[in-house]
C-alpha cells in the first residue's frame, strides 16, 4: 500500500478518537444552561469529523494516477529512501529533543552550543578550531538579541549558578 | 485615497520605519537565499522580533520587507544554484540557472530584480485601487458571510492545489481545523481535546506549527539529500547590466504578468508559486518561434515572467488579508497571526480604524520595491557569498532558529516537544506529498471560522442562516462548486485513461 493511503488511514484513526471524543464525551461536562444554546462547543468538532471521515476514506479509496513523472533533479524519492541519509535526520531529531529537555537544567549557553556542535559533528564536521568560536559567538550574540533587546529572559547558565 | 496615502506616508517615512523596511529587506534577502527557509519560515522566525516592537505598524512594516526580501533572496538561490529556497521562485530556475550556467549570473539576478520591483510596484498600485473598494463591500457582511466566505477561501485553496492533489489537500485542511479546535473554545471556555495536558489549554502555538510544517522538513531533507544543497561556483558574479534590445524585449512581459500575478495573488489559495508557473507557461505560449525555443536554455522572458508574477501575486496576496481578513496564503496566514498578536484585527474595519497601519503598509510596499532594487543591486556579489556556507554549519543553525522561534514564542520547553513531533508528521506528509499549506491556513483560520459559524448559529437560532441569507448560501453552493469540479474533471480524465494499457 502506498504511503499516502497509510497516511488516509492514520487521519481516519485519528477522526475516529476525535469524533468520539465530539459525540460521546465532551457533552457531558456541559452546564445545563449552555444545553439551551443552538450551538454547543461540540457541534464544531462534530462537523468536522464527519468531513474528515468524507475526506479520509476519498482518498484511501482513490485510484492512484500512474506515477510516469521523471523524479525531479535533488527531490526526495521515496523507492531510494536507503540512499539517503535517514540515519543523520533521526539522530538529528534525537539532538532536538534532547535539547529540549537540557534547555532548562543546563541554562541557554550550555545547551546551544553543545547543540549546535554536536549536530555539525553529527553532519561530519571535524575542523573545531572554527566550529567552536562560531557556535559561542553565535550563542553569546542570539543570548544579549533576546534577552537584552527583545527583553524576554533566558537563563543563560545551569540552574544553580542563578 | 489620497489622504490616506498622506497618512500612510507620514507614519511610514518617520525614520524608525524606514529603518524596518531597510532591515527587513536585509534580513529577508539574506535568509531567503538559504535553501530551506522561505518567507513561512522566515516570517515565522521574525515574529517574536516583530511583536517585541510592539508599535504594528513597525512590525507589520519589518514583516512585509521581510517577506520581499525572502522571496528576492529565493530567486537569488535558483538562480545561482538551481536551489529554490520558496516553492514561487522554482520557476525562475527554468531559465535563471541555465543563463548562470552560461555566465551570465550577474544579468539574470539585475533581470530578476527588475522584474521584481516592476511585479511588486505595479502590484502595489493595484493593492491601492481594489483594497478600499473591496473592504466597503466587505463591510456589508455578516458574521453568515463570513463564515460562508472562509468556507470558500478554505475550498479555493485545496482546489487550486493541483490535478490529485485536491482531496490529500482538502484532507490537510480539516486537519488543520480539527488541530485548530484543542483548547479552549470559542464560546464557552471549556477546554477541548487537552487530554487533561496543561500545554494544550491555550491550543498549540501556530509559530510552532509552521516551524513544524515548513522550516523543519525543509532542513530534514537537506540532510537527507545533500545534493538538494549543493553549493555551485558562486564566487564571481559580474557584468550586471542588460542591454536596451533586452529591457525591450521584457517589458511586455513585465507588464502582461504584473497584472496576472496580483489578480491570482488576490484568489485565496493561489498565490507566488501558481502565479509564477502560470506566468511562465502563458509567456512560452505567447512568445513566437525562435523565442519560444529558448525557454529553458536561459531566455531572458522565462526568467522576467516568474520573477514578476510572483512578486505581483505577493501584494495581491495581502488584498484577501488586508480586507476580509481572510488569509490567502500561508505566508499571509502567519502574518494575519502575528498582527492579531499585535492586537490588530485585519479586515473591512482595519481601514476606519487604523487607517495609517493600512496605508503605512501599503506606501511601505513601495519604499520595500525601491529598497531591494537599490540595496541589492550592487550587493548581489557580496550577498551570494552566503551561498558557500558549508551545510555542516547551516543545518544545525537552520535548526537552531526553527527551535528558538518556537520556543520564545511560549517560553516552554514542551512547546519544543511539539515542535519535533509534529516536524516529524510534516516529513512524513512532505513524503507522501501531502500540500502543508492549507493544513496551516486552516489551522488558523479554524478559531474564526468557529467564531463566525458560532455567531451566525446564535443569531438565527440554528442552521437556518445557511437558507435565510441568499449570499451565505450562494457562497457555500460556490465553495462545494470548487471542492467538485476539480474532482469531477479528475475522475473523467482517470476514466479516459483506463482504456490506455499503462503498467503500474
Amino acid at each position: 500500500m502506498a504511503l499516502d493511503r497509510w497516511i488516509a488511514l492514520g487521519f481516519i484513526a485519528l477522526v475516529c478518537v476525535y469524533g468520539y471524543a465530539a459525540f460521546f464525551t465532551m457533552d457531558d461536562s456541559l452546564p445545563p444552561i449552555l444545553r439551551r444554546n443552538p450551538i454547543w462547543p461540540s457541534t464544531f468538532p462534530k462537523i468536522l469529523t464527519i468531513l474528515g471521515l468524507i475526506v479520509g476514506l476519498i482518498v484511501l479509496f482513490t485510484p492512484k494516477p500512474a506515477a510516469d513523472k521523471p523524479a525531479k533533479d535533488g527531490a526526495i524519492d521515496l523507492t531510494r529512501l536507503g540512499d539517503y541519509h535517514i540515519g543523520q535526520a533521526i539522530a538529528l531529531l534525537v539532538l532536538m529533543v534532547v535539547y529540549a529537555l537540557t534547555l532548562r537544567p543546563l541554562g541557554f549557553v550550555g545547551a546551544t552550543i553543545g547543540f549546535l556542535v554536536i549536530g555539525s559533528v553529527l553532519l561530519g564536521e571535524r575542523r573545531f578550531h572554527i566550529l567552536l568560536p562560531v557556535a559561542g559567538i553565535a550563542v553569546g550574540s542570539i543570548w544579549y538579541l533576546v534577552q537584552e533587546v527583545l527583553g524576554i529572559f533566558l537563563r543563560p547558565w545551569p540552574a544553580m549558578f542563578m | 485615497m489620497l489622504e490616506g496615502l498622506l497618512i500612510g506616508l507620514t507614519s511610514a517615512i518617520s525614520p524608525f520605519n524606514l529603518m524596518m523596511v531597510v532591515v527587513g529587506c536585509l534580513i529577508g534577502t539574506l535568509i531567503g537565499m538559504l535553501p530551506g527557509l522561505g518567507p513561512m519560515s522566515i516570517i515565522a522566525i521574525m515574529i517574536p522580533v516583530a511583536i517585541g516592537i510592539g508599535d504594528p505598524t513597525a512590525a507589520l512594516i519589518l514583516l512585509s520587507g521581510v517577506y520581499y526580501g525572502a522571496i528576492f533572496g529565493g530567486s537569488t538561490s535558483s538562480i545561482l544554484l538551481n536551489a529554490p529556497g520558496v516553492a514561487g521562485t522554482v520557476a525562475s530556475s527554468f531559465d535563471g540557472y541555465p543563463m548562470a550556467r552560461k555566465g551570465q549570473a550577474g544579468k539574470a539576478l539585475t533581470i530578476a530584480a527588475i522584474a521584481s520591483f516592476a511585479g511588486g510596484t505595479i502590484g502595489a498600485i493595484l493593492l491601492m485601487i481594489f483594497a478600499p473598494a473591496l473592504s466597503s463591500v466587505a463591510l456589508l457582511f455578516h458574521s453568515a458571510e463570513y463564515f460562508a466566505l472562509m468556507v470558500v477561501g478554505l475550498s479555493a485553496i485545496a482546489a487550486f492545489a493541483g490535478t490529485g492533489q485536491v482531496a490529500k489537500a482538502l484532507m490537510m485542511t480539516i486537519l488543520g481545523l480539527i488541530l485548530g479546535t484543542v483548547g479552549e473554545g470559542a464560546l464557552s471556555n471549556m477546554p477541548r481535546f487537552t487530554f487533561g495536558m496543561m500545554e494544550l489549554q491555550s491550543g498549540f502555538s501556530f509559530i510552532t506549527l509552521a516551524m513544524a510544517m515548513f522550516a523543519l522538513p525543509e532542513a530534514l531533507f537537506l540532510v537527507m539529500n545533500p545534493s538538494r544543497a549543493a553549493t555551485g561556483d558562486s564566487g564571481k558574479i559580474e557584468n550586471l547590466r542588460i542591454t536596451r534590445d533586452e529591457a525591450k524585449s521584457i517589458a511586455p512581459v513585465i507588464g502582461r504578468q504584473s497584472l496576472q500575478g496580483f489578480f491570482i495573488g488576490v484568489l485565496p489559495g493561489a498565490g507566488a508559486t501558481i502565479a509564477s508557473f502560470l506566468g511562465y507557461a502563458v509567456e512560452r505560449n505567447i512568445a513566437k518561434g525562435k523565442e519560444q525555443e529558448e525557454f529553458g536554455k536561459g531566455s531572458i522572458k522565462g526568467l522576467a515572467a516568474p520573477e514578476t508574477a510572483n512578486n505581483a501575486a505577493c501584494t495581491g496576496s495581502f488584498v484577501p488579508l488586508l480586507t476580509l481578513g481572510i488569509p490567502g496564503s500561508g505566508t499571509t496566514a502567519i502574518l494575519l497571526g502575528a498582527l492579531l498578536a499585535l492586537n490588530v484585527t485585519p479586515g473591512p474595519r482595519l481601514m476606519t480604524d487604523t487607517p495609517d497601519v493600512f496605508w503605512a503598509v501599503i506606501i511601505s510596499m513601495y519604499i520595500g520595491n525601491l529598497v531591494l532594487l537599490i540595496l541589492n543591486l550592487p550587493l548581489i556579489p557580496y550577498i551570494a557569498k552566503i551561498l558557500t556556507i558549508p551545510r555542516t554549519f547551516l543545518i544545525p543553525f537552520i535548526l537552531f532558529f526553527t527551535l528558538m522561534g518556537s520556543y520564545l514564542g511560549q517560553n516552554n520547553s514542551t512547546e519544543l516537544l511539539i515542535l519535533v513531533g509534529f516536524g516529524v508528521v510534516a516529513t512524513i506528509l512532505r513524503f507522501a506529498d501531502f500540500p502543508l499549506a492549507p493544513l496551516l491556513i486552516g489551522f488558523i483560520l479554524g478559531t474564526m471560522l468557529e467564531d463566525n459559524f458560532a455567531r451566525a448559529m446564535q443569531l438565527y437560532r440554528g442552521f437556518g442562516f445557511i437558507l435565510e441569507r441568499p449570499m451565505t448560501l450562494g457562497l457555500l453552493v460556490l465553495a462545494l462548486v470548487l471542492v467538485l469540479l476539480p474532482s469531477y474533471r479528475g475522475y473523467r480524465a482517470r476514466k479516459r485513461a483506463e482504456g490506455v494499457a499503462d503498467g503500474d
